[in-house]
């Protein structure tokens, strides 16, 4: 905003009108900063802001989840493309939503650094003169006393307490509440360091994923993440060089009422070395407990079971023998699917496609579910197939590419401990047991100490800018031709007349009530006197 | 693999927590229609110079030594004085009965789960409106604003009723992600802001019906009932004005608490959830609120929407984003 303080009641907003009469390219330049950085033109940024992140919380987005935008491209195969060419799957790092903050930045940086200069030098300067006519204020009350115009002018400065007082020949002038402006400042510029955190976050930093079965370790380095994200500027070779193995998983499920099945409490006991050299150190990660190793923290997102599965070719040798994670199709339930792939058996690949049900039992139709998320009752049931798994191109672990492959048989409802024998002497397969897997995230943003100090800035500017009230009072007071003396006391607030006034007002009760106290000759209260005076001061 | 007991730790408190939503409701129900009948019959008293009423020409000399206090103020508005009669201080009465029973409500609810009252969709609505009575008793105590009673109490009685009809849950344990120290913090915070808020809104419909009929005043028409009785706009925008001096603060912090739960929760502290987003968003509408209020043109009206706009969003955060949109924040 290039206005500075005036005297007049504020009229903060406004966009400049006066536009350049032919002033050329400077005049024309000075005349779009003065456009963008006017508090209109921030409104209407703001509101830009709001409305661009509509879409954002409607559409699945890739920041959240990638796998429900390729869901919304196989349902949507029409509109999808569209909407992903205006960035509607990715728009808080659209370039137009991007168009709209650094808009919002630079108005905000040229609005905050003139107020801030403005303010410093209001700082340091005195209380401004009184004006003549104190009547055209907001707020003007007069009275007469018998008390001299110096006490009057004593009287008033300890009334006024509090305020940045200075006497002007038979004035005194006050004003106070100077932490608005300044609170409003620190809140602008905060906002503005906190964008700069979150920008270095996303620069310098990287978010990874990794699934780990219980017994399973884990090396921090690019290629041991299923899937990582780094940031612009991330260099990856020189990653933190902490080891993670992942002892035991525990998951607690309510088992009764209403809430039955719904999870209660889930602990994974961690062993994990800050380097290859240091000592080994245990954590107990929890959903709001992470472990924070080296800078990076670890989080747990998510869990689920891991079957295990004991392949035997058609001779009889263990070609397989491994704990498979599932995924989970709903939390109640923990039903959960997966795939077994085989490629090396001596002879034609296996692969399964495997149901795992946690609590199986039948329903009424007679259908086999799991009627509990906790492995009560753990079951399984496997689809064999026969041929080439095609493992030749990169595929996703839990998908089983059937193209090449030939079903050859579907097994029974399977114990733990049971075998299936493979039709077609292709081998045997036993669920042997089962495991629990985590998915973990590992996160690394530098910044996040600075982005938190830059947001509670901003909350303790913002307290100061929406509480502090500034105003200004005058009082003169000047003998009258019968010898008493004239009081008036003015006040003028920047914000809030309301509550402006009633304060001003309160200020002149209490100015004429001292001066009746002690501004007469008898200086020394009578202690036998009601005490009139303070009964007036509420 | 262990198992907890689920259900009620205290099942007297569990039925005793029940009982008293059902008598809250009924109780802000009569609460409302008294005041309606105040709004629509009372008679247009002046209110007293307060808080948020200013201090008028010539006004009362508060000392009673005689030092004739002349006061001049130039402002341009006008007294404002409200339909008032003897059935809005048995309703505010009323209405301060609601509050305790629902007080007791959410005490005996926490001692039936044995945690923090709020935890859920359900127990987040009763809050929230315990949160919006305290706030319209505040400003009817302190503001001398008994005149929104009918306003406030319309979406508190609304929204209690889709609390019990829809939202209701046995009071239980909750999901891990819920298990912290967090729930106390950021969903108080959340909660304050929203029950602020709400009176804000309501405060800020009124505004918007009260400017409406004074327009029509002007033009020279008659204003009959509730909306010709109300009082001034510019006390109504005051009050929805101080609410919102009250509830941003507090929704600011709330989001920051939230984002450093999030972070240790989730492992990320902004990750534009649809949740994330949509506070982020009632939070650029209230920051647009305060600077349209601060500019020139757009103050009153204009700044009074952006207020019902930014309430409307709040809302939609809580119920549309809870059941149409997937996100870690869906404990609906
Ligand atoms: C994300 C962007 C912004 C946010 C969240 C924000 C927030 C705020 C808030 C909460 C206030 C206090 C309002 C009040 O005094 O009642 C305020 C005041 C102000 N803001 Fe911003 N602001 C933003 C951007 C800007 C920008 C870009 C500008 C400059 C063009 C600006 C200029 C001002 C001014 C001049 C005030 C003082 C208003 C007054 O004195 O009442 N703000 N801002």
């Amino acid at each position: 905003m290039t206005t500075t303080t005036s005297e007049a009641p504020p009229e903060p907003g406004g966009a400049p009108e006066n536009k350049p009469k032919g002033l050329g390219l400077t005049g024309w330049l000075r005349w779009a900063w003065r456009i963008l950085t006017s508090m209109r033109t921030a409104l209407i940024l703001l509101f830009l802001l709001a409305v661009g992140a509509i879409p954002g919380s409607i559409l699945p987005q890739n920041v959240v989840s990638v796998d429900e935008v390729d869901q919304y491209f196989r349902e949507n195969p029409g509109l999808a493309p569209v909407l992903d060419s205006l960035y509607l799957f990715d728009v808080f790092s659209s370039p137009w939503y991007a168009a709209i903050y650094l808009l919002l930045f630079v108005s905000l940086t040229g609005c905050v650094i003139p107020r801030a200069i403005t303010h410093a030098k209001a700082l340091r300067s005195r209380p401004v003169r009184t004006p003549k006519n104190l009547q055209r204020m907001p707020y003007a009350a007069t009275f007469s006393t018998d008390a001299a115009p110096d006490t009057v002018l004593e009287q008033a400065r300890s009334v006024l307490k509090g305020y940045r007082m200075e006497r002007y020949g038979n004035s005194v002038s006050g004003e106070t509440g100077y932490m608005r402006e300044a609170g409003n400042v620190f809140f602008h510029v905060a906002l503005i360091a906190l964008l700069l955190a979150l920008a270095a976050g996303a620069f310098f930093g990287y978010r990874g994923n990794m699934l780990m079965v219980e017994g399973d370790g884990f090396a921090n380095t690019l290629p041991a993440y299923d899937a990582i994200y780094p940031g612009h500027w991330t260099d990856t070779d020189q990653m933190e060089p902490f080891t993670l193995h992942l002892d035991n998983f525990d998951a607690t499920f309510l088992e009764d009422g209403d809430l039955r099945g719904q999870a209660d409490s889930y602990t994974a006991d961690i062993t994990y070395r800050e380097s290859p050299e240091a000592e080994e150190q245990t954590h107990e990660l929890e959903v709001n407990e992470p472990l924070s190793v080296d800078g990076v923290q670890v989080y747990l997102l998510g869990h689920g079971y891991a079957p295990e599965f004991e392949v035997r070719n058609a001779e009889g040798d263990v070609v397989f023998d491994q704990a498979v994670p599932f995924l989970y199709r709903d939390t109640m339930s923990f039903t959960s699917d997966g795939v077994i792939k085989v490629p090396d058996t001596g002879g034609e690949e296996l692969g399964f496609t495997s149901v795992f049900l946690p609590t199986a039992m039948e329903d009424q139709e007679g259908e086999l579910v799991s009627s509990f998320p906790g492995a009560e009752n753990p079951m399984v049931t496997l689809e064999a197939f026969e041929g080439d798994l095609g493992m030749h191109e990169p595929q996703s672990v839990y998908q089983l590419q059937t193209e090449g492959m030939e079903q050859i048989g579907e097994s029974p409802v399977m114990e733990m401990g049971d075998t299936w024998e493979l039709p077609d002497d292709a081998g045997s397969i036993t669920f042997s047991g089962y495991s629990e897997f985590v998915s973990l995230q590992a996160n690394r943003d530098g910044a996040r100490p600075f982005a938190l100090g830059a947001a509670v800035s901003m909350v303790v500017g913002l307290m100061l800018t929406l509480f502090v009230r500034p105003r200004r009072v005058w009082v003169r007071a000047a003998e009258r031709e019968d010898g008493r003396t004239e009081v008036v006391l003015a006040g003028l607030g920047k914000t809030e007349v309301a509550a402006n006034n009633q304060e001003f007002h309160e200020l002149t009760t209490r100015l004429a009530a001292r001066l009746r106290s002690d501004g007469s000759d008898d200086n020394v209260p009578n202690p036998t006197d009601p005490p009139e005076s303070t009964n007036t001061r509420e | 693999m262990t198992y907890t007991l689920a259900g009620p730790a205290n099942e007297s408190m569990a039925s005793a927590s029940d009982t008293l939503i059902i008598a809250m409701i009924v109780v802000y129900a009569a609460a409302l229609f008294l005041f309606a009948i105040e709004a629509a019959y009372g008679r247009r008293t002046k209110l007293k110079s307060g808080k948020l009423m200013p201090v008028s020409v010539g006004a009362e000399n508060s000392g009673e030594g005689g030092d004739d206090i002349r006061v001049n103020v130039r402002t341009d508005e006008g007294e404002a004085s409200a339909s008032q009669n003897v059935l809005g201080k048995i309703a505010l009465a009323v209405t301060a009965l609601g509050f305790l029973l629902s007080l007791a409500q959410i005490i005996t609810r926490g001692l039936a789960a044995d945690r923090w009252p709020w935890g859920n969709m359900f127990e987040f609505v009763v809050a929230m409106c315990l949160v919006a009575v305290g706030a319209f008793l505040y400003a009817a105590w302190q503001y001398q604003a008994r005149f929104l009673g009918a306003f406030v109490l319309v979406p508190v009685v609304i929204l209690l009723g889709i609390g019990v009809r829809w939202l209701y849950v046995d009071p239980g344990p909750l999901i891990p992600a819920l298990q912290s120290y967090w729930v106390p913090i950021h969903v108080t915070a959340t909660i304050l802001a929203g029950g602020a808020f709400m009176v804000s809104g309501a405060a800020g419909i009124t505004y918007l019906i009260a400017h409406r009929s004074e327009a029509k005043r002007a033009a020279g028409q008659v204003v009959t009932g509730v909306a010709g009785s109300l009082p001034s706009s510019e006390l109504l925008d005051r009050i929805s004005h101080r609410m919102i001096l009250f509830a941003f603060p507090l929704w600011t912090f709330g989001i920051i608490a939230g984002a450093v739960w999030a972070d240790e929760a989730w492992g990320r502290f902004w990750g534009w959830d649809p949740k994330e987003v949509w506070s982020f968003i009632s939070w650029v509408i209230y920051a647009a609120y305060l600077h349209a209020r601060a500019t020139g043109g757009w103050r009153g009206r204009k700044a009074t929407w952006i207020n019902v706009i930014g309430f409307v969003s709040i809302m939609f955060n809580f119920f549309a984003v809870n059941y149409m949109f997937s996100g870690l924040h869906s404990y609906a």
